[in-house]
């Protein structure tokens, strides 16, 4: 088991480079490697969402890709998409619009809801409600999450169509 | 001085009470800055693990641990013989019964924990977990609590006597070895007269199945013993952290002073996180023994597995009336499957929890109840998931009953409601078994839901499509689920409301800074209710500070004062009204501030939003601002400086929100597809607080109620196997599952609390569960259903309609 790898990857824009066990999960990596807690752990089978993560421009949840396969990977994390002084819009939508409770799927609602955007810039109701069913909420419904991925695209519309 | 700003600024400029306040919890959230168990890395931690049992009964014969041991990293494993000598191999669980911390010579339950591994990281901790050796020898198993009131298998021998006695248990006397208590209320033989010679009769039994709070993070700990101290923090997801502080101090005789106890950020509580799990017991005692932090995190099949189940309550009910529909008697026996020690959290004198709140929203003159717990080879738990103690159980069976009734009557089941409905002019309304409800207006809010759904017309639509079906032009049917709640909430007055002995009163304390800002601190704990956003706007309404200016903060025993924590609705209700309070005792003491910085009597000034002022003077008054600069920096005679108050809240009643629910579903009788179309939640849950946070917690019980009506549970096979211990199996909805909710409201406020509020967390679970599956049984009504039981899957409504011949 101790037979180490030697793995580099780009984490928010930073160069990272360290042994580790092949078998070690990319969550471990981010949370207890590289302390960035941010993505959470509820199930680790690939079903709650809670650790998506983007690699290499797709969201993918770290809980059940190892370390090895994101060796050379450019990985962006929740910490990567915004700071303090300068929230992504995502970030100021769901606070806007209650789109989050005990706060622990929201890491990984807003780093899935911002590739999605990517993805499709105009979603409908519908594309959006599809294309978060791989992340689970307990506590609110879904309803607010919905609106604030909504509102979301409509902000960044509009600030593209004002750029053009 | 002239005053510029107008009263109405003023008030908005404190964001108090009925604003819809944005949530200061957000900043941090959203930015993945949140502070979960999970999170905390203490230097030198180490990693607990369990070695769990594959049986559910079993004999263990042997442990051999030695080659875990030899395996580098691994640090202790500990066990039953281990524990022993302290005493911990067993604890005492909130239901008065005891529970095995690590396996003593057998086990009872699938998952049940048999060893604890101690390692360097969590990786060595689970390589090691593989290598523990048990030899078991598998015992008779016992699934079914019907069954298991008949066996000769003796599941706990430790409870009953070397001549084969049955000592009373912690509720009473025994029937049986695998019995647990019966407990009753109401009037038993008066009940059976009015039923036995009722016109009609309805009669029905319904299986509440067994599920599981599920929050989205599971629980865990990090149990630190600092040797030089002799103090001890715990971290971990508590929903009581000073109750834990108080079992933990009890159990292992550390005083409790010297143990500190904290919650940080909670990923979802829905009451998995309320009792005391073998978790904590072994990663404080392995702490204590090797000196250093030890954290455990059980992953999600631990989590759906062994801590926490709810319901499972096998419920027959026979209600009578009138021809006319006239509710005259309610009987009600249930047999409650606790699993192998009953760890159910419930206050001490209810280990049915709240179930008599059974005879809900309806004038019923004569009711009985008699619950009857028993022991089987499951998880213990028996938690209330997103409700106040077997509220929810108790709720579905009468709103179940009233649907059966209404098809015994040949009546619509909307007007059977409205006609047995508890009138506004009875309250306070004493039950037939117990309770006195403090407040309702249950025919204003039934008439505005009714006719917000046009249910008249749901109701014509419904009739054509039962002809369209017969007539071959569709294969879907039409569901109209109706749902009028009584909830009881808000535990609870100590005289009769206790856990181990710790009275349920709630508590916070407030000091407010010279500069006019403030902290609050409670004893209770938010898992995603926005506590620090909704106190802070009671304590802004009540003092006159903005809510921006005050910190709510919860969840430190060191710092918080003592309360018995956040679950069954009682946050608002309790703390809340503790708040109120002690906001009324800064505000007590400013007013004599006031009034000698004004120079007038105590009674000549008075409250006025922000300030106090001179009465018929209002340009004469001192802002609480300036109050609150003077508490620090004049020497008032007679008046102590500063300005702090604390209350412990010990409410006079329970509070009793209601609510209106319909939903309207299609259902494809082929597919057994369900598709909601539409979903109408009315709320009463008195004084509204922030109605952006209500909306929000209606949306998401409503949610979790569809998944337990629709889907969720925790099924066992015949060996005690348990058949949905992933999140594969485990149905939790997502987006795609679930619809848009509209949200209603009537208030109707508390009279015996402060603000007049009820709490709402847990109404749309209570309610919304009824709500779901009586529009599924609703849809097949016309073609002969009485009852179906839960959960209504695909697959199980499928086989109703085949066995109603629907299938052709
Ligand atoms: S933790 Fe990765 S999907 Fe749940
Ligand atoms: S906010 Fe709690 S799980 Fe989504």
């Amino acid at each position: 088991m101790s037979k180490k790898m030697h793995i580099q990857m780009t984490v928010n824009g930073e160069e990272q480079e360290f042994l580790a066990e092949p078998r070690e999960l990319l969550i471990h990596t981010l949370r207890e490697r590289l302390n960035i807690t941010g993505p959470h752990i509820g199930c680790e089978t690939s079903h709650c969402g809670a650790c998506t993560v983007t690699i290499n421009g797709k969201s993918v949840k770290s809980c059940t890709m190892f370390v090895a396969q994101a060796n050379g990977a450019e990985v962006t994390t929740i910490e990567g998409l915004g700071n303090p002084d300068s929230l992504h819009v995502l970030q100021e939508a769901f606070k806007e619009h209650h789109g989050l409770q005990c706060g622990f799927c929201t890491p990984g609602m807003i780093t899935r809801a911002s590739k999605l955007l990517e993805e499709n810039p105009t979603p409908s109701e519908e594309e959006v409600r599809f294309g978060m069913a791989g992340n689970i909420c307990r506590c609110t419904g879904y309803q607010n999450i919905v609106k604030s991925i909504l509102a979301a695209a409509e902000e960044l519309n509009s600030a593209k169509e004002a750029a053009q | 001085m002239k005053d510029e700003v107008t009263r109405e600024e003023r008030v908005d400029a404190l964001g108090g009470m009925g604003c819809k306040r944005k949530r200061v919890e957000d900043a941090r959230f959203t930015q993945g800055k949140g502070n979960y168990v999970d999170d905390i890395k203490l230097p030198g931690m180490l990693f607990g693990d369990f070695v769990r049992s594959p049986y559910a009964h079993a004999r263990i014969k042997s442990i051999d641990a030695s080659a875990a041991l030899a395996l580098d990293g691994v640090i202790a494993v500990l066990t039953a013989d281990d524990l022993r000598p302290l005493g911990l191999h067993w604890m005492p669980t909130l239901a008065g019964d005891k529970q095995m911390v690590l396996a003593d010579g057998k086990v009872l339950f699938q998952g049940q924990e048999v060893a604890y591994v101690v390692a360097k990281d969590r990786y060595i901790a689970a390589d090691a977990v593989e290598l523990v050796e048990v030899e078991y020898e598998d015992l008779p198993v016992l699934v079914d609590p019907f069954e298991a009131m008949k066996s000769d298998v003796v599941l706990r021998e430790d409870l009953v006597g070397e001549d084969g006695s049955l000592p009373d248990g912690a509720h009473g006397p025994r029937k049986h070895h695998n019995h647990i208590f019966t407990w009753e209320a109401g009037e038993k033989e008066a009940t059976k007269q009015v039923i036995d010679n009722a016109d009609v009769v309805a009669t029905e039994t319904m299986y509440y199945h067994r599920t599981h709070p599920c929050p989205l993070e599971t629980c865990g700990c990090v149990a630190s013993m600092d040797k030089v101290n002799g103090k001890l923090t715990l971290w971990g997801t508590f929903q009581a952290p000073h109750a834990i502080r108080t079992v933990v101090s009890l159990i292992s005789g550390i005083e409790e002073h010297n143990i500190r106890v904290i919650s940080p950020d909670i990923g979802g509580g829905f009451g998995n996180k309320v009792g005391a799990y073998p978790g904590y017991v072994c990663s404080v005692v392995a702490s204590i023994v090797t000196g250093v932090p030890v954290k455990w995190v059980e992953d999600r099949m631990e989590n759906l597995m062994t801590t926490a189940f709810a319901r499972d309550y096998w419920m027959t009910g026979k209600i009578s009336a009138t021809k006319d529909g006239k509710i005259t008697g309610l009987d009600c026996h249930v047999t409650a499957d606790h699993g192998g020690f009953d760890a159910c959290a419930d206050p001490t004198k209810f280990p049915a929890g709240f179930m008599n709140i059974c005879t809900g929203s309806y004038d019923i003159p004569t009711a009985y109840l008699a619950v009857d717990g028993v022991y089987t080879n499951k998880a213990p738990g028996g938690v209330s998931y997103r409700c106040s103690f077997r509220v929810t159980e108790a709720v579905y069976f009468i709103e179940r009953m009233i649907e059966v009734l209404a098809i015994e009557l040949d009546m619509d089941a909307a007007e059977l409601r409205r006609i047995n409905f508890i009138r506004k002019d009875q309250f306070p309304y004493k039950a037939a078994l117990g309770w006195e409800y403090d407040s309702g207006d249950y025919h204003t809010a039934w008439d505005k839901a009714l006719k917000a759904v046009d249910y008249d017309g749901l109701r014509a639509e419904q009739a054509q499509r039962v002809e369209d079906f017969k007539a071959g032009k569709t294969r879907k049917l039409m569901g109209i689920g109706l749902t009028h709640f009584t909830e009881i909430v808000g535990a609870g007055p100590v005289k009769n409301c206790d856990i181990l002995g710790l009275g349920m009163f709630d508590s916070c304390e407030i000091r407010i800074h010279p500069t006019g800002s403030a902290i609050a601190r409670l004893g209770t704990i938010s898992q995603g209710q926005g506590h620090a956003t909704t106190f802070a706007q009671i304590l802004a309404t009540e003092i006159g500070l903005p809510a921006d200016s005050i910190t709510i903060e919860e969840g430190d025993t060191d710092t918080a004062p003592y309360g018995l924590g956040t679950y069954g609705s009682r946050s608002t209700p309790v703390a809340g009204a503790a708040t109120a309070m002690a906001g009324r005792k800064i505000r007590a003491k400013a007013q004599m501030i006031a009034a000698y910085l004004l120079e007038v009597h105590d009674d000549d000034v008075e409250f006025d939003v922000d300030r106090f002022v001179v009465k018929g003077a209002p340009e004469k008054f001192k802002t609480m601002k300036e109050i609150a600069f003077a508490a620090y920096n004049q020497a008032i005679p007679g008046i102590e400086p500063g300005l702090e108050a604390v209350s412990y809240y010990d409410p006079p009643n329970m509070t009793y929100p209601f609510g209106a629910y319909v939903c309207v579903m299609d259902i494809d009788v082929d597919t057994g597809e369900v598709d909601i179309r539409r979903f109408y939640a009315l709320d009463d849950c008195g004084t509204r607080i922030n109605p952006m946070i209500i909306e929000g917690q209606v949306h998401g019980g409503l949610t979790e109620a569809l998944a337990v009506a629709l889907g969720q549970e925790i099924a066992y096979d015949d060996m005690g196997n348990v058949k949905t211990g992933t999140l594969m199996d485990f149905f939790l909805p997502t987006a795609w599952e679930v619809p848009n909710y509209e949200t209603d409201h009537t208030v109707t406020p508390s009279p015996h609390h402060p603000i007049g509020a009820k709490g709402v967390g847990e109404s749309p679970h209570v309610g919304g569960v009824p709500c779901f599956s009586n529009a599924v049984n609703d849809a097949f009504r016309a073609f002969g259903l009485r009852h179906t039981h839960m959960p209504h899957d695909h697959w199980r409504i499928w086989k109703t309609a085949n066995q109603l011949g629907l299938h052709g």
